[in-house]
């Protein structure tokens, strides 16, 4: 079942290339230690770390209010999803059942709101490594507009510290809903624009069609989660199966991958589901803009946070997958052990295994398509 | 309930925990890591290495999912710092990583594992911060540790 690269068997054709860290299509600083024949690529080691920035041991000396923005940089494309995963797991442990409805409206409508912006950015730059470079203009202007939403509502543009346990930093501004329903009406035509320019583009469709299959029991055993799962043609997403926050309350649908262009699970498919994933996440924000109650956010914000002592296993769905948090409390107002299972860590890892057997350019492609983002794997 | 079945097959071996999750011994973990990945749980979300504080003795907690029949299953270990720990990386892809990370981070000894070096820290780094116990060294590679941090702090 697991492949390690017998040396005896490396032959004077063997040659070992280095990608990274300081490459434009490792998305950040990524090292890949690729043994190819000729083009071929016959393994590939991720070399990761380069951006290790001690969170677990940092969460260790710090409360528990203090520790959100650093998930804020973990991150930092999907700002948004983190600070809601840490908060929903913090209010698990310390047993907080219901907040305010306003308050689950307003992180629901900014998280799918991040969740646009962070498929924008995946979109944009899967068309660029493949060398696709107007798309990526056309994403990255239209997450500016969501960007200028968040600056709006949360004063910052990339880190937002707005999602605290129990609450809310502030509430929206006054104007708020109304910027947003003109952004959905402005966004929506957009995509067609997208499909045309890139999903249906011939050259697009030869660099990413029938490449990388990732078959469902490979995923599922390298712990594959969020879109790059979805690709492979299995519907989980933690919004629909266990839904959290309020997701129970909206319709909205889980695409998946169909082979449309090529095999099911290749990098058409699992870049094709971000694209669908964009239209469910309008559906979302428009139920909820149109049904946003009053209310105060601060109301369930607790006075301190001293969870008993116990641990807690909480998920969240972000842009990249399947968030895991587990939190061991020592009944002192700083966790003993926090440790986060992040998305991109583990789709990260079937790299090796999905892409071995392809040329060069591929693995780009691969990679490309798994869309990962460096801070959240080395933590 | 999910944890049920394995108290019921492995009575003495193992402990049940208040918030459901299950204790194993370390010398009974090959055994019942097969048996469970035989019943239904295909799914390894997260391997947490942790510190008791007391006795030298560190912790592994194990989450599990099943994708068929939608159950959770959490499985804890704890051991001696020095004991060895069989390797579960050839059962869940899954864990290689994560088991990487638990020996870089908390020093966990596995066996068996098909590649175990350090994965977020440098080759070159000495101990395994997230101990209680770490303390920060005077030397990294003959640079000095900066001992004066009122610039950032």
């Amino acid at each position: 079942m697991y492949k390690v690269l017998d040396k005896s068997i490396i032959g004077a054709d063997e040659m070992v290339m280095n990608m990274g860290p300081q490459h434009p299509s490792t998305h950040g600083v990524l090292r890949l230690k690729i043994v190819t024949d000729g083009e071929i690529v016959s393994h590939i080691e991720p070399i990761i770390g380069y951006l290790h920035r001690c969170f677990e041991k940092h969460c260790e000396n710090l409360s528990y209010e203090q520790i959100v923005p650093f998930t804020d940089r973990c991150d930092y494309l999907a700002a948004m999803h983190m600070a809601h995963g840490y908060s929903i797991a913090v209010e698990k442990l310390l047993g907080i059942e219901e907040l305010p409805e306003r308050v689950e409206y307003i992180r629901v409508i900014l998280a799918e709101f991040q969740r646009i912006a962070s498929h924008l950015i995946a979109v944009g730059v899967f068309g660029l490594d493949v060398g696709a470079i107007t798309p990526f203009t056309w994403t990255l202007r239209d997450r500016e507009r969501i960007i200028d939403l968040f600056e709006s509502v949360t004063g910052s543009r990339l880190l937002y510290n707005y999602i605290w346990p129990g609450g809310l930093a502030h509430d929206l501004p006054p104007n708020f809903i109304q910027k947003a329903n003109d952004f959905l009406n402005y966004f929506e035509p957009q995509i067609e624009e997208y499909n045309n320019l890139l999903t249906t583009n011939k050259i697009f469709i030869e660099r990413s069609a029938d490449i990388g299959v990732m078959p469902v029991d490979v995923a599922i055993n390298y712990g594959v989660s969020g879109p790059t799962l979805r690709g492979s043609g299995v519907p989980f997403d933690l919004r629909k199966d266990e839904p959290y926050s309020i997701y129970q309350k909206f319709d909205f649908d889980v695409p998946v991958g169909e082979g449309l262009m090529g095999t099911v699970g290749d990098c058409w498919d699992r870049y094709y589901v971000k694209v669908l994933e964009m239209k469910e996440s309008i559906k979302i924000l428009k139920q909820a803009l149109n049904s946003i109650p009053e209310g105060d956010v601060k109301a369930a914000i607790p006075k301190k946070i001293r969870p008993k002592k116990g641990e807690i296993y909480s998920r969240y769905e972000t842009a990249r997958g399947d968030l895991g948090l587990y939190i061991r409390s020592g009944g002192k107002n700083m966790p003993s052990r926090l440790k986060m299972r992040s998305p991109a860590y583990c789709n990260l890892s079937v790299l090796n295994e999905i892409s071995a057997g392809w040329m060069i350019s591929d693995v780009i492609s691969v990679l490309g398509s798994l869309d990962i983002v460096l801070g959240e794997i080395d933590r | 309930m999910s944890e049920n079945f394995l108290v019921k097959k492995y009575k003495e071996k193992v402990e049940l925990l208040e918030n459901n999750s299950i204790l194993v011994d370390a010398s009974d973990w090959k055994e019942i890591s097969t048996f469970i990945f035989k019943s239904r749980f295909d799914y390894l979300m997260c391997i947490t290495s942790y510190d008791l504080e007391q006795d030298n003795k560190i912790g592994l907690a194990y989450n599990f999912y099943s994708t068929k029949s939608k159950e959770y299953l959490e499985i804890r270990i704890e051991f001696e710092a020095t004991t060895k720990v069989f390797s579960i990386a050839e059962i869940w892809r899954a864990a290689d990583w994560h088991e990487r990370e638990a020996y870089d981070l908390m020093g966990v000894i596995f066996e068996g594992h098909p590649d175990m070096k350090r994965i977020l820290l440098p080759d070159d780094w000495d101990g395994h911060p997230l101990r209680k116990d770490w303390k920060e060294p005077e030397y990294y590679n003959g640079m000095p540790v900066p001992k004066d941090k009122t610039y950032w702090e």
